[in-house]
Formats: structure tokens, C-alpha cells, sequence
């Protein structure tokens, strides 16, 4: 049983193949990190599967059921929810209204019912503030919940998007960079963030650059560069296989190994 | 209590009500009662026009040409098929919308503002139908439109329109204060900051722009009815491109995304050409002036500005967090 299979994935940008050829599956409950030095193609791969980008060539299946191409709303419904590296954010909503938008489609939205503030409606703006209190609350932004998203620092933010992500009840969760530009002391909390979201049940699959984070937390691990898979294994296999090493990490990814190790 | 009378919700209603009501008072002669159930019958298009433009983000060019369909409907259908008015008010509320529909429908899938060269060819297109189709409309001339009658009375004079489409701007607004306050209105504000967010996030933004942009001409050939039915007479100028370009500038200058700006707006456009006589031949240079004052002194509109106004003088003193730049600035919704 696997929850996300992607078959010889790929997309190319003016004869520049960005994704080649990318096979891999997630199993439900794991941690699926995505590594690669910049240009890799990990973001790309991350809009494939999100359905922001249509695929050249390949496919992709998503809890039994095909999902190429699929536009993002259709794969959100299906359980699919991101992040992204350089925050999207509703910036003029408040911290609260931001993870409401996320309760969308479980939400009882009739046009009419909306447009005339039936008791239907009423029940549903009430159930969706306390579903959204209550994420604000497990990623620690309940201070933040009446603040507007403009005018949070930089590692809320990061946090917020993970809970508006969660807001939609994902069975994947991709996160790309979620420790991006945070310091030591945010990225630590995103780490038990991403842990916490995996005991409870959601899969994750994740693109990060901070070594020690994926390392630590990783049950997979899969390795682009040049838009092609370099090696997939445990973070012990990727560790060690020559390939990775000569290619990404090199000396210096190297001494950071040694550095997580210590 | 006073906490619920403050919030811009139920307080606004009340205020504008408020001025609804006490307004007469101070009208100097009766031409006044024309005057205001102008503004309210354009604060009605506007209202909806700014749904569209300041919560889904899309501009329309054509919203007179919606206009013109209600007006027209309730002018053409009674006076050449002997429709009862109430019904053809309806029948040109349910074309303008399903106008809307067809040519928001394909439209709304494109990114980018392709909905307001749409409009515009449409807005075009439906004025020109009205001023050629001179057999039924009258042509340029435009036509004198019957008389609504409710319950066997007719509805006549300036004071009684007045009331009727003060009444009605207020169900308007609480209108769309609901729409804006539940999942739909939270929908298109997401929409409005981050189209890609908005999608990943379960949004069907196409569905949701097409729902408000239905609405929306609904609201504007609405105002057109009434603005017909006050009459005495209706000319392809309601339809005009000029006139929706009005409407655009009704919205801008009130607020974005402000339904009680919208009504401020409105009332400051409909109003001023009457001020501005004075200027006799220098009216529409002094319309421009004061336009450009505006876009460069109050960018966000008369009532959002003054809303930050007072906010900053007597909101409670809060430690403001500081917020990094590179968080502050909506980045163009463009995955990298």
C-alpha cells in the first residue's frame, strides 16, 4: 500500500528537462524527505505533484486513485495539502482567517445560505473559528490568532502555513523548506512541528536543505540532482552511498554529516 | 452591547440607515430626493461591482452594460409585450446574470485580467443593441418608461423612489457584509492575496470569481430597474462605457473591498457634478483634478483611509511585532 506513487515523472522549461524521469512511492505514515543541491528540480517535483504544474510526461497516483494533472483544488479534496519555500500567505487576513481559508472544503458553503447569514452559515463560521483556534493553538500562534498575517515575523509565518495546511485534513502533507531562513531555535520547533503532524497520522513529504532536520527526522529519504533520482534509501543508505556523496554532498556536505553525527 | 454596535458590520448598517433616515431633514428642496436616490441606486451597482474588483480581484468594464439590461427590461418588456413591470424587473435581472454567467464562464479560467477586455467588448456590444434596435428602445433618444404599480398603486415621485431605493441599498450591503463575513467572502479574499495559495488550499477560484461576478450583475441590472423606474425617461447613456468606467471609479475612490465605501463612493461621484456646476464648462477638468488628487493622497479609498485613521489614534496602544521585509511584502503568487 503506498499513498503517493509516481511514476517517470518529468517536465521540461525551453528543452531544459527540470524533472527527468522520477520514480518513487511513499508509504502512509512516514517522513519522505527530498534532498538535491539548488536547481535540482525539488520544487518543480513538489508543483507536479501539487497539480501547479502539468507533467510533461509521467504519472502520478495519490491514495489509489490517478492524479495527473489534476488541478490543485481537485487534489486538496483528495487529501493533498503544501506549503511553500517562499511563503503564500494571505497577508491582509488575520492569522486566524488565514487557517479558516484552509477549513474551505469541509466547510458547508452554500451561496445563498452565505449570502443571507442563515443559522447554517452562522454554525459554520462558529465551527471553523474553533477548528482554526484550535491548529493556531498546536503550532503555538494563539497569541498571533487576531494579528494580521503582514505584520508576523518571519518564523510564524513558516508555522502558520503549516497550520493553514493542516486546516484542510490532509493525508499528505508537502512541505517545502519549512526551516528556510528560520533560526536554530524555529527550526527546532518545526522539527517537533513535523513530528507531531506525523504521530498524528499524516504523511509528509519534504524538501529541506537544513541537513541536521532531515537526518534527524527522515524515515526516507530521496535524492535529486539534475532533475533525476540519484539514490532513495534510509538516511543511513543515503548517507553512504558513493554516488551521493561524490555528487551533492561532497567534502563539505561531509563535515556536515559528521556535524549532525557529533 | 457596545461592542456589537461597533463592529463594522452591525454599526455601519445602523449609520447608514441612520443617514438614510435623517437625510431628508436637510434636503433643501425636493430636486434633493432625486439627487440621493441616485447615489442609492448607484451605491447598489457599486456595492456589488466592488465585490468583484476588492474581494475577488477582478475589474469589470462593462457593469453598465448590465445597467442598461435592467433598466431596459423593465422599460421594453411592459411597454412593447405588456409584461407586468415586477415580472420584467425579474426576467432583467435573470439575463443580466446569465449573461454574466456565459461570458464569465470561459473567461474566469484565464489568469490575468482578461474579464475586463471581456466586459468591455460586452458593455460595448449591449449599447450598441440598445441604440440601434430603435423599434423597441427607442433608439438614442432612449424611451419613456411605464410606471411601476404595486398592490394596484402606482410608485411615482422622486420621494418615494427615494425610500424604496434607500431600503433596498441597506439589504444590499447587509448582503454582502454576509457574503463577505462566511466561507465564500473568506474564499474570495484568499483569492483576492494569493491565487496559488488559494488553490492549494481547496479553492475552486474560477467557480468562486464566476459566483461573485453573477452577483455582481445582478446587483448593477437591479440598480438600473429602479433607475428606470423613477425615470422619466432612459437613454443608451446608462449603458454606455463611460459609465462603467464610473462605477469603476465609484468603487476606487470609496474603498476597495469597503461595502460602505462603496456607498461613500457613490454618493461623492453623483453628487459633485451638482457642486461642480459652478465650474460650468471646467466640470470634467475638476472631475479629473480631484480623481488624480485622490490616487496619489488616499490610494485606498475614502473609507479605508479614514478607517486607518482612526485606528491609529484610538486603537488600545499594542506592542506591534516587527515584521521582517521579506514577510511583509505579498510576493507575486508565482511558485519558484
Amino acid at each position: 500500500m503506498t499513498l503517493l506513487n509516481v511514476d517517470g515523472l518529468g517536465i521540461a522549461f525551453g528543452g531544459v528537462r527540470a524533472v527527468d524521469n522520477v520514480s518513487f512511492a511513499v508509504p502512509p505514515g512516514v517522513i519522505f524527505s527530498i534532498i538535491g543541491p539548488n536547481g535540482a528540480g525539488k520544487t518543480t517535483l513538489f508543483n507536479l505533484i501539487s497539480g501547479l504544474y502539468r507533467p510533461g510526461m509521467g504519472k502520478v497516483w495519490f491514495d489509489g486513485k490517478p492524479a495527473t494533472g489534476l488541478p490543485p483544488h481537485q487534489l486538496a479534496n483528495l487529501g493533498l495539502s503544501r506549503t511553500f519555500q517562499n511563503l503564500q500567505i494571505f497577508f491582509r487576513m488575520t492569522a486566524l482567517e488565514n487557517v479558516m481559508v484552509g477549513r474551505h472544503l469541509r466547510e458547508h458553503r452554500s451561496f445563498l445560505s452565505n449570502l443571507l447569514h442563515l443559522p447554517a452559515t452562522r454554525r459554520q463560521n462558529a465551527e471553523t473559528r474553533d477548528a482554526a483556534h484550535a491548529l493556531l493553538e498546536r503550532v503555538g500562534l494563539s497569541d498571533y490568532a487576531d494579528t494580521i498575517a503582514g505584520n508576523m515575523p518571519y518564523g510564524a509565518l513558516k508555522r502558520l502555513e503549516i497550520a493553514r495546511a493542516l486546516a484542510t485534513d490532509p493525508k499528505l502533507l508537502l512541505l517545502d523548506e519549512p526551516a528556510a531562513g528560520c533560526n536554530p531555535v524555529e527550526t527546532e520547533e518545526i522539527d517537533a512541528l513535523i513530528l507531531d503532524v506525523k504521530w498524528q497520522g499524516v504523511t509528509v513529504l519534504l524538501v529541506e536543505h537544513d541537513m541536521k532536520l532531515v537526518m534527524k527526522i527522515s524515515d526516507r529519504i530521496l535524492v535529486l540532482d539534475h532533475g533525476e533520482v540519484l539514490a532513495e534509501g534510509t538516511a543511513e543508505d543515503v548517507r553512504q552511498n558513493p554516488a551521493v556523496i561524490a555528487a551533492y554532498l561532497g567534502e563539505h556536505g561531509q563535515k556536515e554529516i559528521a556535524r549532525a553525527d557529533g | 452591547m457596545a461592542r456589537v454596535l461597533f463592529t463594522p458590520h452591525v454599526g455601519g448598517l445602523l449609520v447608514l440607515i441612520a443617514v438614510i433616515v435623517i437625510a431628508p431633514y436637510f434636503f433643501p428642496s425636493n430636486f434633493y430626493f432625486r439627487i440621493f436616490a441616485l447615489v442609492w441606486i448607484a451605491s447598489i451597482a457599486v456595492v456589488g461591482l466592488n465585490l468583484l474588483m476588492g474581494y475577488a480581484g477582478q475589474v469589470s468594464l462593462g457593469h453598465a452594460g448590465f445597467y442598461g439590461i435592467g433598466a431596459y427590461a423593465v422599460a421594453v418588456l411592459p411597454h412593447h409585450f405588456g409584461v407586468p413591470s415586477l415580472i420584467a424587473l425579474v426576467i432583467g435581472l435573470v439575463v443580466a446574470g446569465g449573461l454574466a454567467y456565459l461570458v464569465g464562464r470561459p473567461i474566469l479560467r484565464l489568469k490575468g485580467h482578461y474579464l475586463a477586455v471581456a466586459t468591455l467588448g460586452m458593455g460595448i456590444l449591449i449599447a450598441m443593441v440598445i441604440t440601434n434596435e430603435a423599434q423597441f428602445t427607442g433608439g438614442p433618444d432612449g424611451m419613456s418608461v411605464p410606471r411601476l404599480e404595486l398592490f394596484g398603486e402606482r410608485i411615482r415621485g422622486s420621494d418615494t423612489w427615494y425610500w424604496i431605493s434607500g431600503a433596498t441599498l441597506v439589504v444590499i450591503c447587509w448582503l454582502a457584509l454576509n457574503l463577505v463575513n462566511s466561507p465564500t467572502g473568506r474564499a474570495l479574499r484568499a483569492v483576492h492575496d494569493s491565487e496559488v495559495a488559494a488553490q492549494v488550499n481547496g479553492i475552486d477560484i474560477a467557480r468562486e470569481k464566476l459566483k461573485v461576478f453573477v452577483l455582481s450583475a445582478v446587483f448593477a441590472a437591479l440598480a438600473g430597474s429602479y433607475h428606470a423606474f423613477m425615470g422619466p425617461t432612459i437613454t443608451p447613456v446608462m449603458a454606455d462605457f463611460l459609465h462603467s468606467i464610473e462605477l469603476v471609479i465609484m468603487v476606487v475612490i470609496g474603498g476597495m473591498g469597503s461595502v460602505f465605501g462603496s456607498v461613500v463612493g457613490a454618493a461623492f461621484l453623483v453628487t459633485l457634478p451638482q457642486l461642480l456646476t459652478v465650474f460650468d464648462e471646467y466640470k470634467f477638468m475638476m472631475l479629473g483634478l480631484l480623481m488624480m488628487a485622490f490616487m496619489i493622497f488616499l490610494r485606498d479609498g475614502i473609507v479605508p483611509s479614514l478607517g486607518k485613521l482612526l485606528r491609529g489614534r484610538f486603537a488600545p496602544a499594542k506592542a506591534e511585532e516587527p515584521s521582517s521585509p521579506k514577510a511583509s511584502e505579498p510576493s507575486e503568487a508565482k511558485p519558484s
